[in-house]
């Protein structure tokens, strides 16, 4: 009998994740050679990931629009026009052929951004020339004193404090009373519950939301079209799902870097309640899109955890056990958490050593990657580390010498992915190219 | 309590650093007194954190103590502050590229260097940053950028400084999250600075070389 998953065992969990990710049920294979393509690239990261020795090291570039730009559009192009999204991105995976894709979801769907009027972020066209890729506009979305409101019930707060400061169009939801109200029909508790149904703010913002659930729906379908294309090519996806590690959660999006910093100080007790009251949500929003994507690899980008961002006192105290507890849920939900740490994490190489061992991956923007290998070596497997400074403005000799020392302090042993340090968007061809070729040629072990 | 407000702030003791700037003006001190011994104690701030014992956080911190601290007295400032007398420094986040943080930075450890700062915001188109070098007649210009759009915008900024004819005066810095020196050379800088500190090192040996 098939056991249910609430039953699996961690590491039942990841070996149903892990099969369905080589052999995903639903896969229509354009040919027998994209096949074994498709399952030699997976088997190839899966060895990275475990520690062994693959036949080669794998390389997967951390590409953002840079499909739209080699087909001579703009990230708007590709955030309102679906067609051109599928196509560009198809013809960077196709020609290229990394070994694995990092799916479309990097572009959202503009117009939906649109209907919700969203203050979060500023994107091609709305706030961003069209040429570029889009941007965070770091605010107080969440003030001070609301850190009981958050505590005592996040969706509750999420939906009416938050949601409606960043997305204009959904400022009736403030009126919305809880949900846990409606508990039953007797004494007028579902009754009253269904007032704010009725009021023109609250029906404005539910008009917003199912026209923004139309477009959403037309943006997953070609998102799920591009996974299917992709498999049949004989080309995985790397990311299972994503989520964030709850510092970064208040940090980047509720509080500010500003907000948080002064909470380290003001308000730790709160601040330090509220991530633990985060983190399993956390854990949920990763292991549910790596089981509906049936692939392990959760990506968690790590931002105010880098050095000179905290002291080493402040990265113990209130990042890294957020972060170990977001890691520690997702193994046991059979994922493979991938930590993100963008900038520099020389000063905290020694800490994350204590990562679930063999169990995650840890990527790497500009840490010194040879410190790195001595010092995780022996925990997981590493990936990262190409400048994208080399990817954008070097030579492609300057490219094949970077993969060419990277390989040399990383890849021995196995348990290293190649991968850019950065997000690559308008960088030039042959840069891309070489960097991918390259590791073809020089990452075979002997 | 102790008196001492720059040591208070400089400790990052926020309640005792307000009550005691609140404390001295009750008791008539002289606000200008009272601001230059802030200023000291960010002074020193500023020298921890060049000397690595404070991280950003306690940056921002100080800056909160003191914009409170600020609150307080200015309003019963009847002169003028005293100018800085560093020298003169433009910093701008490039044209296309939004974030502030590392440019906050570099303004905020600048300015408690004794700089007369020029912040001219994120996102500043080419043109607006010639004119203000001919405005101030500064010449250490400082472009930060997190992108790795900003690498083109850095290029065309300082290009747009050679065609105004105001190159061979200027010291340009570039600074920002994916800055190497591949980048000083692609934009035609003449250095870059990891961190604030290097930045303020910089402009310290360009404008005291004057």
């Amino acid at each position: 009998m098939v056991k249910q998953w609430e039953e699996m065992t961690p590491a039942e969990k990841r070996q149903d994740l892990d099969s369905k990710w080589l052999s995903p049920p639903e896969a229509k294979y354009a040919n027998a050679e994209a096949e074994k393509e498709y399952k030699a690239r997976v088997q190839r990261i899966m060895d990275a990931v475990n520690m062994k020795k693959p036949d080669r090291v794998p390389i997967v570039p951390m590409v953002g629009f840079f499909g739209a730009y080699i087909s001579g559009l703009t990230p708007y192009d590709a955030m309102y026009d679906y067609d051109k999204l599928m196509s560009s991105f198809s013809k960077f995976v196709l020609e290229y052929k990394p070994d694995a894709h990092v799916s479309v979801t990097v572009s959202p769907p503009g117009k939906l951004h649109d209907i919700i009027d969203y203050k979060l972020y500023a994107w091609p066209g709305h706030g961003v020339a069209k040429e570029h890729s889009y941007q965070c506009l770091e605010g107080e979305y969440m003030k001070a004193n609301e850190y009981d409101a958050l505590i005592d019930d996040p969706t509750y707060y999420f939906l009416t404090g938050w949601l409606p400061r960043v997305m204009g169009a959904l400022d009736g939801l403030k009126m919305l009373s809880p949900f846990t109200n409606m508990t039953e029909m007797y004494g007028g508790f579902t009754g009253a519950a269904f007032v704010p149904f009725g009021l023109p703010p609250v029906k404005a913002a539910l008009k917003a939301l199912s026209d923004a659930g139309d477009e959403a729906l037309k943006w997953i379908q070609t998102v799920g079209a591009f996974g299917a294309s992709m498999t049949a090519a004989g080309f995985p996806g790397f990311f299972g799902g994503g989520t964030k590690v709850s510092f970064d959660t208040i940090g980047d999006t509720l509080r500010g870097t500003k907000g948080i910093i002064m909470d380290m100080y003001r308000q730790p007790a709160k601040l330090m309640r509220a991530m633990e009251q985060l983190t399993p949500i956390m854990v949920k929003m990763g292991v549910a899109n790596a089981k509906l994507n049936g692939c392990p690899i959760v990506f968690i980008p790590l931002h105010k955890g880098a050095d000179g961002f905290l002291n080493d006192e402040q990265f113990k105290k209130f990042y890294w056990p957020a972060l170990r507890d977001l890691m520690e849920g997702l193994v046991k939900e059979g994922c493979i958490p991938f930590p993100w740490a963008e900038g520099g994490y020389n000063s905290r190489l020694k800490v994350i050593k204590d990562s679930p061992k063999g169990k995650v991956i840890w990527g790497f923007d500009t840490t010194d990657m040879a410190e790195a290998k001595r010092i995780l070596g022996d925990v997981c497997c590493i990936v990262g580390n190409m400048s994208i400074a080399t990817l954008s403005v070097g030579t492609p000799e300057d490219v094949k010498n970077s993969v060419k020392k990277l390989i040399a302090d990383c890849a021995k042993g196995g348990g290293y992915i190649m991968m850019s340090g950065a997000v690559i968007e308008d960088a030039p061809p042959a840069n891309v190219k070489m960097f991918i070729d390259a590791t073809k040629e020089l990452g075979v072990y002997k | 309590m102790a008196k001492d407000l720059a040591k208070a702030l400089a400790d990052l003791k926020e309640d005792e650093a307000v009550a005691i700037a609140r404390e001295k003006l009750d008791a008539g001190a002289d606000p200008m007194g009272i601001l230059n011994d802030a200023g000291k104690g960010m002074e020193v701030v500023g020298v921890r954190f060049s000397k690595g014992e404070y991280f950003i956080p306690d940056l921002v911190y100080s800056g909160e103590i003191l914009k409170r601290i600020n609150e307080i007295v200015k309003p019963k400032l009847t002169g003028g502050v005293a100018k800085k007398t560093g020298g003169k420094v433009i910093i701008a986040t490039v044209a296309g590229d939004i974030h502030d943080i590392g440019k906050d930075i570099v303004v905020f450890m600048l300015d408690v260097s004794g700089f007369e700062v020029y912040d001219m915001g994120v996102d500043v188109p080419v043109q607006k940053i010639v004119e203000k070098i001919k405005e101030t007649g500064s010449t250490v210009v400082g472009l930060s950028g997190f992108l790795t759009l900003a690498y083109d915008a850095m290029k065309q900024t300082i290009d747009a400084i050679s065609k105004a004819g105001l190159r061979e005066k200027t010291k340009v810095m570039i600074g920002g999250g994916q800055i190497t020196q591949e980048i000083v050379k692609y934009t035609g800088a003449d250095a870059y600075g990891k961190d604030a500190v290097e930045g303020v090192a910089l402009a310290r040996k360009w404008l005291v070389a004057k």
